[in-house]
């Protein structure tokens, strides 16, 4: 498990990890694409997927919020990763935790993972910072 | 009741080839690169045909047949494209069964659903496109006594396509129709997880249509949606999707400054109000079948109703009675005709579908229904099965506020009239929503009032063509299923002329 950076200012517990194989197969795709990243997506089909993007591909925004950064290279060789979800996507999910994790699937927009036949997928758990709903 | 046979054993009214190419300007044409993958059923979640696996180069290719195909296309009498349309809709009621299998056969959803729904709505798609396209007349405007401005309606020429895999052939149809209509030629790229039932439509009609008028390329995303989607050859480009990609596809029309609809879901609310419970009768069974409905299509619809909202006087009457009925909802072989809810589309939408049950476990949803993985044992046991699936909560968690695109719908409860509507669009999204009351004036204002492209009122899921369908706020932008769709697959032309002989007298 690799936790992300902490990228939001104010807070001080990682929000976003990457299971052993998702670092695994992002060091594959860095090879393959170059530097990368990753934008969740919500709604229709694919959605409620993180997006792994070859890094600009996809244009963010001041309405984007960067919920933290992987770093999956060396010291002499840095990698990182960010990654970002839109900020009125966030309203409803920042009381929880992601990790991004991999399965066996086929597809996801136009995420670099999909040709392998596995896809990124996000588990969650509360983050200890959540309240309850009232 | 009656069991189809399964693809590849006697009697199968589909023969699947063992592979399909492409289908570039009127035939098959192998990948450029010469790749396949895999396209694998979810009724039992094994291979069964070999896909061409489209890169850049394949997009060209098509792009090239389009190119050539689209001026003489364009220029075809409306009364030729619609007998074109027509003669695609016959053959599609002619072999109803034969596509129903296939279509069950790719997606896992229950034959019923594709020989009662998806295939009579296409085939009628394509005869409304026809008759609108007859019926729609250009405009013209006297600027004065001596100019007149005349508007056409042009084709755009070359428009790509990328469909989405709940829907594979009826979501393809509903972009073809109007395209065709209007006289665009088309690259399309169906879903990877879904490739194949539209390559046996286009087996069935590619004679009907001029070659390279339609041209369907298969792969991935990344590898074959995107250089369509960027391309600078074509005019348009139409999606159906998620957010995410639904956002990098307008980042890359705006390169080209090239217009784009995009459909990207919804989380639609099902407000019951307490009237829907005077009475046992009709219209109660009704809304009940209303609140099951979340499980059609094993929720892989857009605007599945995902979020059940009951007011309080009936809340727990109506949800008691709503779980009985779920409870009987079939689940089973997907091509018996019994069978009321079917497979997953893929290995991945399971998983997803399950990571949600486990996070509304955690935000402190309570499980009232299913919740699981369903083996049906024998064949089906590798299959893609989730149970009917039915969590209280509360309207903040993330079970309430992301598409699961699965059979799970969230259920809460409101106090009054404001409070269900705040509910309803206290959301990102705003496709579809259903609001159930005997009341007509607080049915009527109901639907005014929730922010989204259909509201259903008292009723769900119907999609009859003529009725305008399509996304506010994050749901994405433009209309399908109606003849504001042509719009969006046409240019004006604006001729404006004088029958003056005097000149300005600027110069």
């Amino acid at each position: 498990m690799l936790d992300s950076t902490v990228t939001i200012a104010g807070e001080t517990q990682s929000r976003v990890a990457l299971a052993d194989v998702s670092v695994e197969l992002l060091r594959q795709l860095w090879a393959q694409y170059g530097p990368l990243m990753f934008h969740q997506s919500g709604g229709c089909c694919d959605g409620s997927s993180p997006m792994c993007y070859p890094q600009g591909d996809f244009i963010t925004s001041d309405r984007d919020v960067r919920l933290g950064t992987f770093e999956i290279g060396t010291p002499g060789a840095p990698q990182p990763i960010d990654f970002w979800m839109s900020a009125e996507q966030f309203e409803y999910w920042s009381h929880t935790h992601l990790t991004v994790d991999v399965v066996k699937g086929r597809g996801s927009g136009f995420s670099v993972e999909a040709p392998e036949g596995v896809r990124f997928l996000i588990r969650s758990r509360l983050m200890d910072s959540a309240r309850p709903f009232d | 009741m009656t069991v189809y046979a399964a693809p590849g054993t006697p009697d199968a009214k589909v023969t699947f080839k063992p592979r399909y190419e492409h289908w570039i300007g009127g035939e098959w044409v192998a990948p450029v690169k010469g790749q396949y993958f895999e396209d694998i059923s979810p009724v039992n979640g094994k291979p069964f045909a070999e896909v061409a696996r489209g890169t850049a180069d394949d997009i060209e290719a098509a792009l090239d047949a389009a190119h050539k195909a689209a001026p003489a296309w364009g220029k075809t009498s409306t009364t030729e494209r619609a007998a074109v349309l027509m003669r695609i809709a016959d053959v599609i009621e002619a072999n109803l069964e034969l596509l129903a299998v296939a279509e069950t056969w790719d997606n896992g959803k229950p034959i019923r659903e594709p020989l009662n729904a998806d295939l009579p709505l296409a085939a009628d798609h394509f005869r409304y496109f026809a008759s609108a396209i007859r019926a729609q007349e250009g405009s013209f405007a006297e600027m004065d006594g001596d100019m007149t401005a005349y508007h056409y309606h042009e084709p755009l020429g070359v428009v790509g396509q990328i469909i989405p895999w709940n829907f594979p052939i009826l979501m393809a149809v509903w972009k073809l129709a109007p395209a065709l209509a209007a006289g665009n030629a088309i690259v399309l790229k169906p879903a990877e997880q879904t490739p194949v039932s539209i390559l046996v439509l286009i087996e069935l009609i590619g004679d009907i249509l001029p070659p390279g008028v339609v041209n369907i390329v298969n792969g991935f995303g990344v590898e074959a949606g995107k250089p369509l989607a960027s391309s600078p050859r074509i005019r348009k480009i139409a999606f159906t999707g998620e957010t995410t990609t639904g956002r990098l596809i307008l980042q890359y029309a705006s390169a080209n400054i090239i217009p784009s609809t995009v459909e990207l879901g919804g989380k639609s609310p099902n407000l019951f109000f307490a009237d829907v419970a005077d009475r046992q009768d009709a219209f109660y069974d009704k809304a009940q079948e209303g609140f099951t409905l979340f499980a059609f299509n094993q929720g892989e619809v857009c605007t599945c109703p995902s979020r059940a909202l009951i007011q309080k006087p009936i809340y727990d009457q109506f949800l008691g009675d709503a779980i009985e009925r779920t409870k009987r909802a079939v689940q089973g072989n997907p091509l018996d005709t019994d069978t009321q809810v079917g497979a997953q589309a893929s290995n991945d939408q399971l998983e997803k579908i399950l990571s949600y049950i486990d996070i509304g476990t955690k935000e402190g949803a309570k499980l009232l229904l299913g919740g699981e993985r369903n083996d049906l044992g024998g064949d089906l046991t590798d299959g893609y099965y989730v149970t009917p699936t039915i969590f209280e909560g509360h309207n903040k968690m993330r079970l309430f506020q992301e598409e699961i695109f699965g059979p799970v719908v969230a259920v809460t409860s409101f106090d009054d009239y404001d409070d269900g509507i705040s509910i309803a669009n206290d959301t990102l999204y705003g496709l579809g929503a259903g609001v159930w009351s005997r009341n007509g004036n607080v049915a009527y204002r109901a639907g005014r009032d929730i922010q989204a492209g259909r509201v259903w009122v008292n009723n769900y899921h119907a999609y009859p063509a003529g009725a305008a369908f399509g996304g506010y706020k994050s749901s994405g932008i433009g209309r399908e299923n109606n003849r504001l769709a042509l719009d969006h697959y046409q240019q004006t032309k604006n001729l404006l002329v004088s029958y003056s002989e005097n000149k300005l007298g600027f110069f």
